[in-house]
């Protein structure tokens, strides 16, 4: 079980935490425009990397803030956590 | 039988303090300190159980948490009996009674023992292949193989013992409590690390700690003598916890590990009452120190699994921790130096021994000199290739290995013998550092798989390491510890070691015999009765990966998760396959590495404190007015009223009818709701919800629909306009919890620039309902001062008023057709509410009711549930809800795959309603709906989701989806049942009222 260090609250145990799937997709501002596979590619569309990986994570039973995690899926090992709205860091990419 | 093998007093062992106990009925003796194998051996008992496939007679073969054979059923008592109890690990208590497994009808005489003589057709994945087919006898095979088979037996009755859990915080934890562990731990602890030592025996010393032969010394002291003293020490450090019988049975990532501590079951049956049984410990640590010892090999060769074969190491801790000698008439066999040992240690408690088999030639270490010099016989470069006696051992042929090892040469020998002791070398209990994600490395020269790369802040030390003789240990010990405490010094640098081990090896995986592959019997795994045979079947019938082969011959897959035979199945795989042992890799250990009890991992969360229950503020007038309740999530929903001798049906059809003929009343506090505020409240609303919410008035209330990404109905609900930027957002009552997630994640995550706060208020407000013709009248007198007249209080508005002196919201909404009230007031004043509006409807003979008259009233509407009548495939069009998805607005949630080409299919299920042709006859939900049931295969077009008999209408109503039912208005369907076919009508799903009229009556 990870101990996830919520940007907010600090090192807490995983079982108050739940993932929130790959990060970085961004809701198409118009969907309007897009073709069904555009928005395929948006609703569907998910890596599931073993490696590194971006992903969003919320503290469900703490703040309730949803944020950004880099995770090794390979080993479990946390990388890198970031806020919401900020860059994710650049040497993982 | 007497307790005629106890040959030498023990320490360990009390025997001013006589225990008696029951195996199979029968009462014998031990001590105490004795476990039962001790105990049964020192009673000259080595058959114990029975094999699982073949039901050939099983002895105790180890001393430990490995033991295969000896697994017993404990109690009688039909809550506490329990199954898969290793003899190896039962401390005996006074009242103790034990009885073997899988034997039928007893362990002496068990008629399953004909598959043994039936085992040439018994091969590896005999169950697979003969069971298989047909797929509709599987229930018949099922109850003889369970039968015949089966391990142990489950209580019936529930577990009457207490059970905890604990969070355990500490710096560094040492597992295993053998020399490595001990030195581990008060190095750790001297030096200010908080510092936990676990081993799963009930004393720390590992095998060290018995180990009584000058051979191995520690600054000139017998090896024993000075863990000892170490042992007295660290028992006074104060930051050093120890925990005895507590076995790590998980070691997961981030250093978060599981362990059963067990705190009661060596105690006296009377002495246990009210105390806690097991404790499972949540232990996150910084550190973890590996000390987890190593097990002994056994040899694989022709029926090497009869009672009275035993671990030679086993052996020895018999004769020196319990005092207790196995046979009378030992013989040992090896491939290396390990059986020596137990030798020495036999010989100097006068115990005989017969012979020593060796696999080796060349021999010449200082402990086999000694035994030479006993005159003790040892016959080097031979093999055992075969043992006779059914339920005990009574002798061995031998014969002489080639020089390559794979065959035998020259005559057999026959050696008489009560008791075979056997090593074949040592195997890491690696187990919890690969469960903790650690990969390992292999090392030819004495072929074990050692620990190579840590995934967490965590060393292994001892044993586990690879490092099998004390000098090993300790002449890295000291530097080991430094570098991983980050500590200068440790009391443990120079130590003066004398230690006789010579590490010559001869590895055989697979013993040769005189007799072909075919005719023998070499066991790999004992519990699941996998030979060697079985596993060069499965290479022969193309499974290649160890993973495949383990599941296909079962290797490795009993409760033991074969501790003992996994290394030999990889070697003789990789020997048949002629591949490199490092190559295959392992199969992986999953925890837990020892069982644990269904008590140990549900603690205290059983019975009422299984599950968080919510009750609503209204809850104990539903009790006292002897409602039925169902849980709906983690709420408990009045169902209905029974009144007198009313079931279900009767309390359901007469609730339903007065709600209609006068008025009903329902407690609705269950459903979600969620303060919705800030300036862009209405935009917010605008995107989440599938209808447009900016021009709704403050004082207005409306029905929305919330949509998933993919364009699904997701949850609904009626959300009121307070002020102008102030909402209250009601959800359903099981969604309530996802929906709130959601939408802070849309918040948080795609619009963090509106400007908007959520609250879950759902417990803050009790919520009563009030329906029915007759709605206003009550209200009225509930609430004298509030203008009810439709011109100022119509049907979807709100007001805020007060009850006596208590605010409230009274909004006028429906879910049930039926002019109505719904008065939201702080929780605790809810139930003096519910009283008041139950006095005020008395003369109008107000009937509480529960959701099922709930549904009943909706579905004459036609008015959806969300996961009753959609199952997160139903778009709102589907649902013949297009009225509610608004054309004007430019994006909403999952508005974009509202036309998608899949989403925009005409022959998608969609929503209608059922009449069946005989206006009684009542579906049943769920039932398929067909058009033509004898067409082959059937078509099935979809399914009733929603059935009841009206007594409003006097009819059967039904709620369904069908593929393409929109424009199946008046089309005859048939629902095949079981006996019968039922015929329907496809009709509009609002069945009363089309107009609305009632809503204003
Ligand atoms: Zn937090």
């Amino acid at each position: 079980m990870f101990l996830i260090h919520c940007p907010y609250c600090g090192e807490r145990e995983q079982s108050e935490f739940k993932a929130g799937g790959e990060a970085h997709i961004v809701r198409p501002k118009q969907p309007t425009e897009l073709s069904d596979d555009q928005w395929a590619e948006y609703l569907f569309m998910r890596k599931n990397i073993k490696g590194v990986q971006f992903e969003r994570w919320v503290h469900t039973h703490g703040c309730r803030k949803w944020f950004n995690m880099v995770r090794d899926t390979s080993n479990d090992e946390i990388k890198a956590i970031y806020k919401m709205g900020e860059k994710p860091p650049t040497k993982y990419k | 039988m007497t307790n005629n093998l106890r040959v030498k007093s023990s320490k360990f062992i009390d025997e001013t303090y006589k225990i008696s106990f029951k195996f199979n009925n029968k009462t014998y003796y031990g001590y105490k300190g004795d476990t039962l194998a001790s105990a049964l051996l020192a009673n000259n008992i080595h058959l114990v159980g029975r094999s699982f496939k073949y039901h050939r007679p099983r002895g105790i073969m180890t001393a430990g948490s490995e033991e295969p054979n000896a697994i017993v059923q404990l109690h009688k008592n039909t809550s506490r009996t329990e199954p898969n109890v290793r003899a190896t690990e039962v401390e005996i208590y006074e009242g103790l009674e034990a009885s073997s497994q899988n034997c039928w009808p007893s362990v002496n005489f068990d008629l399953g023992g004909i598959n043994n003589f039936l085992s040439p057709v018994l091969p590896a994945g005999f169950y697979y292949k003969t069971f298989m087919w047909p797929a509709s006898f599987w229930g018949k095979y099922e109850y003889f193989i369970r039968k015949s088979a089966g391990l142990g037996k489950s209580p019936t009755e529930p577990d009457p013992d207490i059970y905890e859990h604990k969070y355990i915080h500490c710096d560094v934890l040492v597992i295993g409590a053998g020399i490595s562990g001990i030195i581990a731990a008060k190095t750790s602890a001297k030096n200010g690390f908080k510092t936990l030592l676990i081993d799963e025996k009930p004393h720390l010393g590992g095998s060290t700690i018995y180990q009584n032969s000058d051979h191995f010394k520690i600054n000139n002291q017998i090896s024993s003598s000075w863990l000892e003293k170490e042992i007295n020490e660290i028992k006074k450090i104060d930051n050093l916890k120890i925990k005895t019988r507590t076995s790590v049975a998980a070691f997961h990532g981030y250093n978060f590990l599981l362990a059963r501590e067990n705190l009661t079951d060596h105690l006296p049956l009377h002495q246990r009452d009210e105390k806690v049984r097991h404790r499972l410990l949540k232990i996150r640590t910084k550190k973890v120190i590996c000390a987890t010892g190593s097990l002994e090999r056994p040899l694989v060769f022709n029926n090497n699994d009869r009672p009275g074969i035993l671990l030679s190491s086993a052996i020895e801790k018999y004769s020196n921790l319990f005092g207790v000698a196995c046979g009378q008439k030992n013989v040992l066999f090896t491939n290396n130096d390990s059986a020596y040992e137990t030798a020495i240690s036999l010989f100097q408690k006068g115990i005989n021994i017969e012979a020593i088999i060796d696999n080796r030639e060349n021999v010449d270490s200082k402990l086999v000199k000694e035994i030479e010099k006993n005159n003790i016989k040892i016959y080097k470069g031979y093999t055992v290739v075969n043992t006779f006696g059914y339920k005990r051992i009574n002798k061995i042929s031998i014969m002489q290995l080639s020089k390559d090892g794979q065959k035998v040469v020259g005559s057999k020998i026959s050696i008489d013998c009560d008791c075979l002791g056997m090593s074949g070398g040592w195997t890491p209990a690696v187990h919890l550092f690969t469960q903790s994600g650690g990969k390992l490395k292999f090392r030819d020269e004495d072929q074990v798989f050692i620990p190579d790369t840590y995934p967490s802040d965590q060393i292994s030390i001892g044993s586990c390491n690879g490092e099998f003789t004390l000098d090993e240990i300790l002449s890295s010990i000291s530097k080991k510890l430094k570098d991983f405490l980050n500590i200068k010094k440790t009391e443990y640098e120079n130590l003066e070691i004398q230690s006789h081990f010579n590490k010559t090896k001869r590895n055989i995986w697979l013993l040769p015999s005189d007799k072909i592959i075919g005719k023998t019997k070499p066991f790999v795994d004992y519990q699941n009765d996998a030979t060697a045979k079985d596993i060069k079947l499965a290479l022969r019938e193309g499974f290649r990966s160890i993973e495949h082969v383990k599941r296909y011959t079962t290797t490795g897959m009993g409760t033991d998760q074969g501790k003992l035979g996994n290394m030999h199945a990889l070697g003789i795989i990789s020997e048949t396959a002629g591949s490199r042992m490092g190559e295959l890799g392992t199969t992986t250990f999953r925890p837990p590495y020892t069982p644990l009890t269904f008590g140990t991992i549900v603690g205290r969360n059983v019975g009422e404190y299984f599950d968080v229950s919510r009750k609503t503020p209204i809850h104990d007038w539903h009790v006292e007015n002897k409602a039925k309740f169902e849980n709906v999530g983690q709420w408990k929903r009045a169902w209905f009223y029974p009144k007198e001798n009313e079931g279900m049906h009767e309390a359901v059809q007469r609730e339903s009818k007065a709600a209609r003929d006068s008025a009903g009343i329902l407690d609705a506090s269950t459903l979600g709701k969620i303060d919705i505020q800030g300036t862009d409240a209405s935009e917010f609303l605008n995107r989440v919800y599938t209808n447009a919410w900016s021009k709704l008035a403050i004082g207005k209330c409306r029905y929305g629909l919330m949509l998933n990404e993919d364009g699904m109905v997701y949850d609904d609900g009626v959300t009121t306009r307070l002020d102008e930027n102030h909402y209250i957002m009601t959800t359903t009552t099981g969604g309530a919890a996802t929906v709130l997630s959601k939408l802070e994640d849309y918040l948080q995550t795609e619009w963090p620039e509106l400007d908007v706060y959520l609250t879950s208020v759902t417990d803050h407000y009790a919520t009563i309902s009030v329906c029915g013709p007759n709605s206003k009248k009550i209200i009225s007198k509930v609430i004298p001062n509030l203008d009810l007249s439709d011109e100022k209080f119509p049907h979807m508005s709100f007001k805020n008023t007060k009850i006596d002196k208590v605010t409230c919201r009274v909004m006028r909404i429906s879910f049930t057709g039926e002019q109505s009230y719904e008065i939201n007031i702080q929780a605790n004043y809810g139930k003096s509410v519910w009283d008041k509006c139950m006095q005020a409807g008395k003369e109008f003979n107000i009937t509480p009711y529960g959701t099922e008259t709930m549904h009943l009233l909706r579905a004459e509407k036609g008015f959806i549930i969300v996961g009753q009548d959609t199952d997160a495939t139903m778009t709102p069009i589907d649902l013949q809800m297009d009225w509610i998805v608004s054309k004007k607005k430019y994006d909403f949630i999952g508005k974009r795959s509202l036309y998608r080409s899949d989403t925009i299919r005409d022959d998608r299920k969609q929503l209608i309603g059922l009449v069946t042709e005989n206006p009684k006859e009542v579906l049943e939900e769920g039932a398929q709906i067909v058009l033509d049931a004898n067409k082959s295969p059937v078509e099935m077009l979809g399914h009733v989701t929603s059935s009841y008999y009206s007594p409003n209408l006097k009819k059967s109503i039904a709620l369904g989806v069908v593929k393409g039912g929109k424009n199946m208005m008046g089309q005859k369907l048939i629902i095949p049942m079981e006996n019968k076919q039922i015929n329907v009508t496809v009709t509009d799903p609002v069945f009363l009222d089309k107009e609305n009229k009632r809503l204003n009556a």
